[in-house]
């Protein structure tokens, strides 16, 4: 079922994908990661990467995104083995935002998303129109223009988040990776930041991103990456995906999927030891 | 909530067309325009001249500001030329070039760490260049003796400020540089020097220890014009070098990933700046020994005179030169005995630093 739905949503056709990981394994110093993994992003669509903590999404991303050099295999970047190219050529096609990422003390809002250009500058044109009127629509897209003269450690969990993503926008990548961009935000706020996630996707550009969030993963994304143990466990759209046995084996989690009363995707509701109506606890005390 | 947004982006949008830096064409140069910055930077330029030639015009045989200004752009009488260019101007430079060394080495410092307690002085350059100083000066004979006579005892020092530099850089590195990592490392290393340093001293012959504290001290008293040309044009070539990798270094204030996200190859931008950091702040050692504070304090009073969240360069070395010569100058005129340059630094900085702090602790 799950084969099925790669081929139905076009995700199993590696050419057509922008960015691929082919048999990559990744490790930190002798401790092996992810082994001889493989995984092609859609392009046009948003992908989230979900899976237990500690089972490699957020390596799986360093990885695709040159962060992390991966000890075998390779990542694949508009048919280019990604090592090879200059950082500075990748950076034009793949704008990045690492995990809760700091900003000096002070630094203004417009000064931070100013620094997303940096790909496209040099020594010599460190500053041009151009630039300028990038930064601008950046501001405006994400709802951050009238905090442009704030400093960023002024603002709010959301705001702030939202200001890294205009960063990245103003970085003029079609390609965004965004590893768990709701980090430290409540759920309104994680809402929001993933409604304006959405909005970049609908004006054409490609996003992968770790997310914790299951039923927030589910509501946001066309194509899940569910992983285990450092490998990819399942691929496809949500509906497809989202089943309570997929649950149960990649997160050892009991759950109920049942339709999303407000949309057109599965909704995980949990059920853990207590809590939980004596109906649903059923298949354990059976047991 | 999503059409809030939007409405507000628009209400706003005006507002925001002001508040993006513009920018400023020169040729095929283009720059982001900062008339606070620029004019603050414009300003310590204007000052440490002034106090260079007030520096050079201070002495047994006074001479007006007017008259060095001349003498110094070429013109002036036989007289002042003389007294001027031979006899005070290699003190005077000596005190601008080894204040721009120290506060672009510690604007350098302070920015990889991403913490303003990194220093030269804390991170133990300063004390390793004089634990080696001190040690060609009190251990006589042998291969001590053949070292300094060989090189001099500059260039030793500079080895020494640069070798302890490295083994901090190295012993703080663990796939990557943490600031705090390199600061708590630093202070050891910094720490053993000063114990190395003290050893020697009270185990060494009375009239070495003499010589060893004069030169602790740090001190721009009877600088000849060749030990003053070679801290210049070391000084200028490594500014040369920082100014061409500085336009990369920006991104890494935000953190490796970030500056990875934006196309900067941040290990090496990152080790080249840092030894053109330990290098500099070894060439100031070497020329004028261990003036302490200098490089803590000059990129801090930059940072607030310029209004910039991060330690602007130029104007880190401007103060630095302000700083020193300043110091230099209160040292000799203001005080009835005359005292080397690095008791005024530490008087001032000593203070500054505990502001500093005490303001850090009320976050």
């Amino acid at each position: 079922m799950v084969v099925q739905s790669i081929t139905a949503t076009g995700t199993g056709v590696d050419g057509a994908a922008r960015l691929a990981a082919r048999g990559v394994s990744v490790g930190y110093g002798t401790r092996s990661v992810i082994d001889g993994l493989d995984v092609a992003i859609p392009p046009g669509v948003i992908t989230t990467i979900i899976g237990p903590n500690g089972c490699g999404k957020s390596t799986l991303l360093r990885t695709l995104s040159r962060l992390l050099r991966p000890t075998g295999g390779t990542v694949v970047l508009d048919g280019e083995d990604i090592a090879a190219l200059r950082t500075r050529d990748v950076a034009k096609k793949l704008g990045l935002l690492p995990q809760a990422p700091v900003a000096p003390e002070g630094l203004t809002v417009s000064d931070l998303v100013a620094r997303g250009r940096h790909p496209h500058q040099s020594w010599l044109r460190q500053w041009s129109s151009d630039d300028a009127d990038v930064v601008r629509r950046a501001l405006a897209m994400t709802g951050v223009a009238d905090l442009a003269d704030r400093p960023v450690d002024s603002l709010s969990g959301g705001q702030r988040q939202r200001v890294w993503i205009s960063m990245t926008l103003a970085q003029g990548t079609d390609l965004l990776l965004l590893d768990e961009p709701t980090t430290y935000l409540d759920l309104a706020h994680a809402v929001d930041v993933l409604d304006l996630v959405d909005d970049l996707h609908e004006s054409g550009r490609t996003v992968v991103m770790v997310l914790h969030d299951l039923n927030l993963a589910t509501r946001y994304s066309d194509n899940l990456v569910v992983m285990r143990e450092g490998a990819v466990l399942a691929q496809g759209h949500p509906r497809d995906v989202i089943t309570a046995d997929l649950l149960h084996e990649a997160f050892g989690l009991r759950a109920k999927v049942i339709d999303d009363p407000v949309g057109d995707r599965p909704l995980i509701v949990p059920i853990g030891r207590t809590h939980v109506e004596l109906d649903r606890r059923e298949p354990e005390l059976s047991r | 909530m999503k059409a809030d947004g939007a409405q507000a982006a628009g209400d706003v949008k005006a507002r925001a067309r002001a508040s993006v830096a513009p920018g400023v064409r020169f040729g095929g140069m283009s720059f982001v325009w900062r008339p606070w910055v620029a004019g603050v930077t414009l300003l310590l330029a204007v000052a440490g001249f002034l106090l260079f030639c007030l520096s050079i015009g201070v002495g047994d045989f006074p001479i007006a500001l007017p008259r060095v200004v001349a003498t110094v752009f070429g013109g002036g009488e036989q007289v002042d030329q003389f007294v001027i260019m031979d006899l005070r101007m290699p003190r005077a430079l000596a005190g601008l070039v080894v204040g721009v060394a120290l506060g672009v080495s510690g604007a350098l410092t302070q920015s990889i760490a991403r913490n303003p307690l990194a220093s030269p002085d804390v991170l133990g350059i300063t004390s390793g260049a004089g634990a080696v100083a001190v040690f060609l000066v009190t251990v006589s004979g042998g291969a001590a003796t053949a070292v300094t006579d060989a090189v001099g005892l500059s260039a030793a020092a500079l080895a020494g400020g640069l070798g302890t530099g490295l083994l901090v850089y190295f012993m703080a590195w663990r796939r990557g540089i943490d600031g705090f990592r390199l600061i708590l490392i630093g202070i050891s290393v910094n720490a053993v020097m000063q114990a190395l340093t003290t050893w020697l001293l009270v185990t060494a012959d009375i009239r070495d220890v003499a010589r060893a504290q004069a030169w602790l001290v740090g001190s721009l008293d009877g600088r000849s014009w060749d030990e003053v040309r070679v801290a210049l044009w070391c000084t200028l070539a490594l500014l040369a070098v920082v100014a061409c990798v500085a336009f990369q270094f920006k991104p890494l204030h935000f953190g490796d990933e970030v500056a990875a996200g934006l196309g900067v190859r941040y290990g090496a931008v990152r080790a080249v700046l840092l030894l053109c950091a330990v290098l500099l702040a070894g060439v100031a050692v070497s020329a004028a020994g261990p003036v302490p504070f200098v490089a803590l304090v000059a990129p801090q009073v930059a940072m607030r005179l310029a209004r910039c969240p991060t330690p602007p360069l130029v104007a880190s070395g401007l103060v630095g030169a302000v700083l020193l010569t300043g110091s230099d100058l209160l040292a000799r005129t203001a005080l009835p005995v005359s005292l080397p340059v690095g008791v005024v630094t530490a008087a001032i900085g000593g203070p500054f630093l505990v502001h500093l702090l005490v303001r850090a602790n009320r976050r």
